[in-house]
């Protein structure tokens, strides 16, 4: 049961991830973005992250992904022009791209070798209250960091957005 | 057996999402694209993230995880504001015809 979750899900991913770079129009890429966000998120729930897929799904696929659309219904950004790939993308393009994915892939299946095997419910401590103690108490100057960080952030947004250009 | 799954799978998974985003970073011509295949990769990273948190039987690659969202929300947002600014400077979203520091 878990062996065909984690299959139909991984597959939905790839595939979703395969559309978002073959694409040529933004808002396709987006929307293929979006499901590879969700299978994440069911794969975070398998591996007994709850606290993380439900922020996948909330921060991700809702908040960013929202972003992303907004921005490419803004400017009205239209399907991206085929013309002037060079003849190196052309030749060497997919095979480097294969070739780099077969070098992770061996060195995960190398470093990593099958031992440890991953069950719904065999890691439990993921959820919201483990998650709080530790970011409250271990982890609380990063937190703090981040929460200037995100306000530097929104500050920046706002005036890079509003600039007057001359 | 049919209750467990390899914990390399999971890392391939996340070694193949990663080399996509690469692959559409390296592409694409258009920013928005482009920004999107980096949001991928981070995504990719997360779950190498929490495949080991699993794996250790421990927190903290969740709390990883956590942070990497929170940076990643906070880069969308600046990221997509200059994108805003340049489109309203030059009127184009390609990358390639965005070059005035090539000259």
């Amino acid at each position: 049961m878990d062996v065909i979750l984690f299959l139909v899900f991984a597959l939905i991913a790839v595939v979703c991830a395969i559309n978002v770079v073959v694409q040529t129009h933004p808002i396709s890429s987006a929307i293929s973005l979006v499901g590879v966000m969700g299978s994440l998120a069911v794969l975070y729930l398998l591996l007994g992250a709850e606290f993380l897929a439900a922020a996948q799904v909330i921060v991700y696929a809702g908040a960013i992904m929202v972003l992303f659309v907004f921005t490419i219904m803004l400017l009205n950004a239209g399907a991206e022009s085929k013309k002037g790939k060079s003849l190196m993308v052309q030749l060497l393009g997919v095979p480097l791209l294969v070739a780099f994915l077969a070098l992770m892939a061996f060195y995960v299946e190398h470093l990593f070798p099958s031992n440890t095997m991953v069950h719904f419910g065999g890691f439990t401590g993921g959820g919201v209250k483990e998650i709080g103690r530790a970011l409250f108490t271990t982890y609380l100057l990063p937190f703090e960091a981040t929460s200037i960080l995100i306000l530097i952030a929104i500050l920046g947004a706002i005036v890079l957005a509003r600039k007057e250009m001359d | 057996m049919m209750n467990q799954i390899p914990i390399s799978w999971f890392l391939t998974l996340s070694a193949v999402l990663f080399a996509l985003g690469v692959a559409g970073f390296l592409f694409r011509r258009n920013i928005i694209t482009v920004f999107m295949s980096i949001e991928l990769m981070l995504n990719a990273v997360n779950l190498s993230f929490v495949t080991f948190s699993y794996q250790n039987k421990s927190i903290h690659g969740h709390l990883f995880a956590f942070f990497v969202m929170v940076v990643a929300a906070a880069e969308a947002a600046v990221g997509l504001a200059i994108i805003l600014t340049i489109f309203k400077n030059r009127q184009t979203l390609t990358i390639d015809e965005i070059d005035s520091m090539k000259n």
